[in-house]
């Protein structure tokens, strides 16, 4: 596939993790990130502890429960338990502070 | 630069169509199969099937109908009714009729049942369409375009890619005095009050938090928000995420006016669409589905829709062309053939601005006549269920 080729190209030269704004407390992956992979991040370097699919959110730094989650700037949600920096942000830690959000599984997430 | 670069067919109240569309419209979901029937035998791209399902009268909906059989795109229509629903056919036929429309009505229980209705409705839909075939198009120019934006299959690329290459589009286009169209309140939610200040009034600042206020309310009321297990597969994790991500569609200049189901925008700029109920929840879901926001984005005036997808979505609609922008570069290698625009190589290092401006060309040039893939592959999709509304408020729209 000639899109996946470039894709394989691009991906070695652009970081792997996007900052939407700067008072972000989340990054997002620019593409599937395998567990155990070296990235840098507000000029560090450090570990993914697991794999991350192509748009999903990573903490840019530990949260503690009940932090505001930022992205593009804005609230999107509160945690509902800490995470450490490089962690999984997504429906297992975060809650939606409006309406709660639907699963295939049973429905909505617990408040 | 708003030489003429399009062309439409001019109608008796001024506008100008893009297409020139037959509708088969059935009354009732009792008349859908026949019409359906009249649609493929016709075989033909330019007649379409919409209609109404439900057997007891609304309000809503007869005036969706209305905008709908009126909409410029649309050349002629031939309604299909069973005989003994609710629905105010002399009215839709006399409001088509006034339009300067060709307009025939069968109803299926006077016309001898599936096949004669059938037989009659070929031979209808055969002499409109070589009557159509006689009308020319005239040059037509940005700014009497009307352009929806809907996103759906949304994913934690819409946000960065798609959604925001969509907004310069918009840009562009109202600078050229287009009128652009951007709605669901219900996934705006989180959004009210940056959206608030965008206003060109205080008055409808308010009106537009009012609105977004009523979204959450109505959405509490049904149990959930307008989120779909997809949009937490690729990454998004709350209504107020997926928002923002929304929101970006609508770009950067200011909101003008604040328009419900049918109202078409009075003159060119950015208009919000409210497709959420007023009053008590009453019919359920506000939208149960993107072409039921599709369709009322059509019923607006919409020439054409600007579908941004990031899991995904295959559909067109009935009446006007839907652009497809998708928004993930995987998602876009998956389903290159139904995808108008890789708005997914932003990921991958490629400008913003060149993305919209990619979009902004095919939007002038689907507008000139050349069909867009959902147009190619037949989507004509077409939904619309019960609902009620009040009119705007008098803070709602630009002053004249």
């Amino acid at each position: 596939m000639t899109s996946d080729a470039n894709n394989n190209a691009t991906q070695t030269q652009l970081p792997p993790l996007l900052l939407l704004h700067p008072d972000d407390n989340i990054v997002v992956a620019r593409r599937d990130i395998a567990a155990g992979e070296r990235v840098e991040l507000d000029g560090e370097s450090f570990t993914i502890p697991a794999a991350v699919e192509l748009g999903h959110k990573l903490a840019r730094r530990a949260l503690p429960a009940q932090a505001r989650v930022l992205k593009y700037g804005a609230p999107i949600g509160s945690m509902k338990t800490a995470v450490a920096r490089g962690e999984h942000v997504h429906l297992h830690n975060l809650r939606s502070d409006y309406i709660p959000s639907t699963t295939r599984e049973g429905g909505v997430d617990a408040h | 630069m708003n030489a003429p670069v399009m062309q439409g067919i001019l109608r008796k109240d001024g506008r100008k169509g893009i297409r020139n569309v037959v509708a088969v419209a059935y009354l009732v979901e009792c008349a859908h199969h026949v019409s359906r029937l009249i649609v493929q035998k016709s075989a033909a791209d330019d007649v379409h099937l919409i209609g109404f399902p439900g057997c007891y009268p609304n309000k809503y909906s007869l005036e969706m109908m209305q905008r709908l059989c009126t909409h410029p795109n649309v050349g002629a229509v031939l309604l299909v009714s069973l005989g003994c629903e609710g629905f105010n056919r002399e009215q839709l036929r006399r409001t088509i009729a006034a339009s300067g429309r060709t307009v025939d009505l069968l109803v299926i229980q006077q016309s001898g049942g599936t096949t004669r209705t059938l037989n009659a409705g070929l031979e209808i839909v055969k002499k409109m369409r070589a009557e159509l075939a006689r009308q020319t198009p005239v040059p037509m120019r940005l700014d009497e375009l009307v352009v929806g934006t809907v996103c759906g299959g949304s994913d934690g690329t819409s946000g960065i890619t798609a959604n925001p290459a969509v907004g310069r589009c918009f840009d562009w286009l109202i600078e050229q005095n287009a009128a652009c169209i951007f709605e669901e309140t219900g996934e705006l939610i989180g959004c009210e009050r940056i959206m608030a200040s965008r206003a060109i009034t205080p008055e409808l600042g308010v009106e537009i938090e009012a609105c977004v206020d009523k979204a959450a309310n109505y959405y509490r009321i049904m149990g959930y928000g307008s989120f779909a297990p997809g949009n937490a597969d690729g990454g998004l994790t709350t209504l107020e995420e997926k928002s923002m991500g929304a929101y970006s569609k609508s770009g950067s200049s200011p909101i003008s006016g604040l328009i419900k189901p049918g109202d078409v925008p009075p003159r060119g700029g950015l208009y919000l669409l409210d497709v959420v109920p007023d009053g008590e929840p009453r019919f359920g879901f506000p939208n149960i589905s993107d072409n039921a926001e599709i369709v009322e984005l059509i019923a607006c005036g919409s020439h054409l829709i600007l579908f941004t997808t990031g899991r995904g979505s295959v559909v067109g609609s009935a009446i006007s062309p839907v652009i497809k922008v998708c928004a993930n570069p995987d998602t876009y290698a998956r389903m290159a053939d139904d995808m108008d625009v890789n708005a997914g190589r932003i990921l991958q290092g490629a400008e913003l601005d060149e993305v919209g401006r990619e979009i902004f060309a095919l939007v002038q040039s689907v507008a000139g006549g050349a069909q867009s893939k959902s147009e190619q592959l037949g989507h004509q999709e077409f939904i619309l269920t019960y609902k009620q509304f009040e009119p705007i408020g008098p803070a709602c729209l630009p002053a004249a």
